[in-house]
């Protein structure tokens, strides 16, 4: 099995992992993933794949608007809002990549 | 003797007579949680015990789960209650809403109380991975309870608890309610509402509860299963009264024992107590043949794609933007989150959203997430053709008794085979009930047994372990009931 980059999957995860963690994760991930490498010796030609255990396509329902939870309520648990709206760092000028 | 070692029926007869109180009953709960004895064991099955306030509603009186204190695992939303599965990341939020299981508790005229431990996000075998500390097992604090519901199994195997829900997404029902001698049930895919569940997997999630017995099992699940719109994957379809399915006679009824699970390599102890069930089954009428799922050595690998996978998308919104941790010093959005769940999350955690991410990345997904799910297709199918000789599937539990705190925490595959027998039933999304098998002869720890059934056979599961359970008297010798 080819080695992963593990720093770019971190990345992809929105993830800050210490050089420590790098470390220690490159191991355990090589293992996991030559032990699920196991599959390949699965032959699956032909064979639908199986998302979900029921056979549901889509549930619909009807298009009528229903009372919700207030948004001052769900701003409670905020870290940081302003008025009604969440309040995150500066997005415009981030040119940090 | 102390009320907490009632069960819900036992309870409610008391209730009936007008010999018990509410009041009472929490109050003798709550001197058990705190006992010196308990504090010196450092079980620790709940979060916060102290801070949650009992919840209740006025309900009919004569609604079977009247006045029965359920505990609730820390995944699963109370209204107005710190939820936090486990996890930094999530320390301070508050649900603003109740999980529909929960509606429906109190409406049955239950009182919730307690928040149990668990690991982290349930990613875990072991309840060893939570923000607060481990949980340990009430049969030996020198062991597990198991995971990822280990604070949900050790309650009631405790009597700290009358009964509690647990959620179970690869067995984390099960093993632990199999480690720590108590009844777990894990039901079909569909039949509990998800809603206020927070995700983890969710094409395996299921909520379920952990009881001392099969009764108590069965009222539980009735009062929490059913259709419910707000879970666009409950299945609407009507829910049977399961208490008709106790005590009905099991003459007749296919077993099937899958030859894949006693091949060699089975622990003596568990190939003796699966052994003895099949005898007693026997002596109760039922047929046992051996059957084949020939695709069982491949769960493990499956699940470990699937679940991951999903993970990974599910924990996306833990970015600090909405609720919990945030690191507020970071300058930009971007590092904002990545600090935030770089600190937020514990390893465990990380190291699934890394396999996720990396088996749905660009160039692996193939080979890896639609590989798997097309194995988990034959794993379906292997169960549907079983389903077509046999009633039901006895199996283990567990490949072994509860193991030792930090046993497995260095080696996560290690930790993620004690799943092995249970993982499975979640990826074909039928019904399986853990329930106390046997005891390890050196050891005395609990050996669970496992039956799955056809999807929505619930009930049949309850027919055929109840039988075992009024045969046999693991329950009452693990000090279940008295």
């Amino acid at each position: 099995m080819s080695s992963i980059d593990l720093k770019h999957i971190a990345r992809l995860s929105r993830l800050h992992l210490t050089e420590q963690e790098l470390k220690f994760f490159e191991t355990q991930v090589a293992q996991i993933l030559s032990f699920v490498d196991k599959l390949k010796e699965v032959n699956v030609e032909g064979v639908e794949p199986t998302s979900h255990p029921l056979s549901l396509s889509n549930v619909f329902r009807d298009d009528e608007g229903k009372p919700s939870i207030p948004i001052e309520e769900f701003l409670k648990n905020a870290p940081r809002a302003r008025g009604r709206f969440f309040e995150v760092p500066k997005i415009i000028e981030d040119k940090s990549r | 003797m102390s009320l907490s070692k009632l069960t819900t029926y036992q309870l409610a007869e008391l209730y009936q007579k007008n010999t018990l109180t509410q009041k009472d009953l929490l109050a003798d709960l709550s001197s058990a949680i705190q006992s010196k004895d308990r504090d010196k064991r450092q079980i620790r099955a709940y979060v916060n015990f102290d801070s949650m306030q009992p919840r209740h509603r006025k309900a009919d009186k004569g609604s079977k789960l009247w006045g029965v204190p359920v505990a609730v695992k820390d995944n699963i939303c109370v209204e107005g209650e710190e939820t936090t599965c486990g996890s930094k990341i999530l320390k301070g939020f508050i649900s603003p809403y109740n999980a529909t299981v929960i509606e429906k508790l109190l409406n049955a005229g239950a009182i919730i109380y307690g928040r149990t431990n668990q690991d982290e996000f349930a990613f875990g075998s072991s309840c060893e991975t939570s923000c607060y500390g481990p949980t340990r097992n009430p049969r030996d604090p020198q062991r597990v309870p198991g995971g990822s519901s280990g604070g949900s199994a050790a309650c009631v195997a405790d009597h700290t608890a009358i009964a509690s829900l647990g959620s179970d997404t690869g067995g984390s029902i099960r093993q632990p309610a199999s480690f720590c001698g108590v009844v777990g049930m894990k039901p079909t895919y569909g039949r509990v509402s998800r809603y206020g569940l927070i995700a983890f997997a969710s094409s395996l999630d299921q909520i379920g509860p952990i009881t001392k017995d099969v009764k108590d099992n069965a009222l539980l699940l009735q009062a929490i299963a059913g259709y419910d719109p707000k879970d666009s994957t409950s299945a609407n379809l009507p829910v049977p009264d399961y208490l008709n399915f106790l005590g009905k006679d099991i003459k007749g009824m296919k077993v099937g024992i899958p030859k894949e699970y006693i091949q060699s390599g089975l622990n003596a102890d568990v190939k003796n107590s699966l052994d003895h069930a099949v005898k007693i089954l026997e002596s109760l009428g039922a047929k046992s043949q051996q059957i084949s799922l020939p695709h069982t050595s491949h769960a493990v690998n499956v699940y470990y794609i699937v679940a991951p996978s999903e993970a990974s998308s599910n924990l996306a919104r833990f970015d600090g933007v909405r609720f919990g941790f945030r690191d507020k010093s970071a300058p930009s959005l971007l590092e904002m989150y990545e600090n935030t769940r770089g600190q937020g999350f514990g390893a465990e955690v990380k190291r699934r959203i890394i396999l996720g991410t990396y088996s749905l990345s660009s160039g692996y997904y193939d080979a890896y997430y639609l590989k798997a799910m097309k194995v988990r297709t034959k794993i379906k199918n292997d169960f549907d053709e079983a389903f077509k000789k046999v009633d039901v599937i006895l199996t283990p539990t567990t490949p072994s008794a509860a193991f030792r705190l930090g046993e497995k925490t260095t080696n996560p595959l290690e930790m993620y085979l004690s799943d092995i027998f249970t993982i499975s039933a979640n990826l074909a999304g039928i019904p399986a009930i853990s329930l106390p098998g046997g005891l390890a002869p050196d050891t005395q720890l609990p050996l669970g047994l496992q039956l799955l059934g056809r999807p929505f056979e619930e009930g049949q599961l309850y027919q055929i372990a109840y039988a075992f359970e009024q045969a046999t008297d693991f329950h009452k010798k693990l000090g279940n009931v008295s």
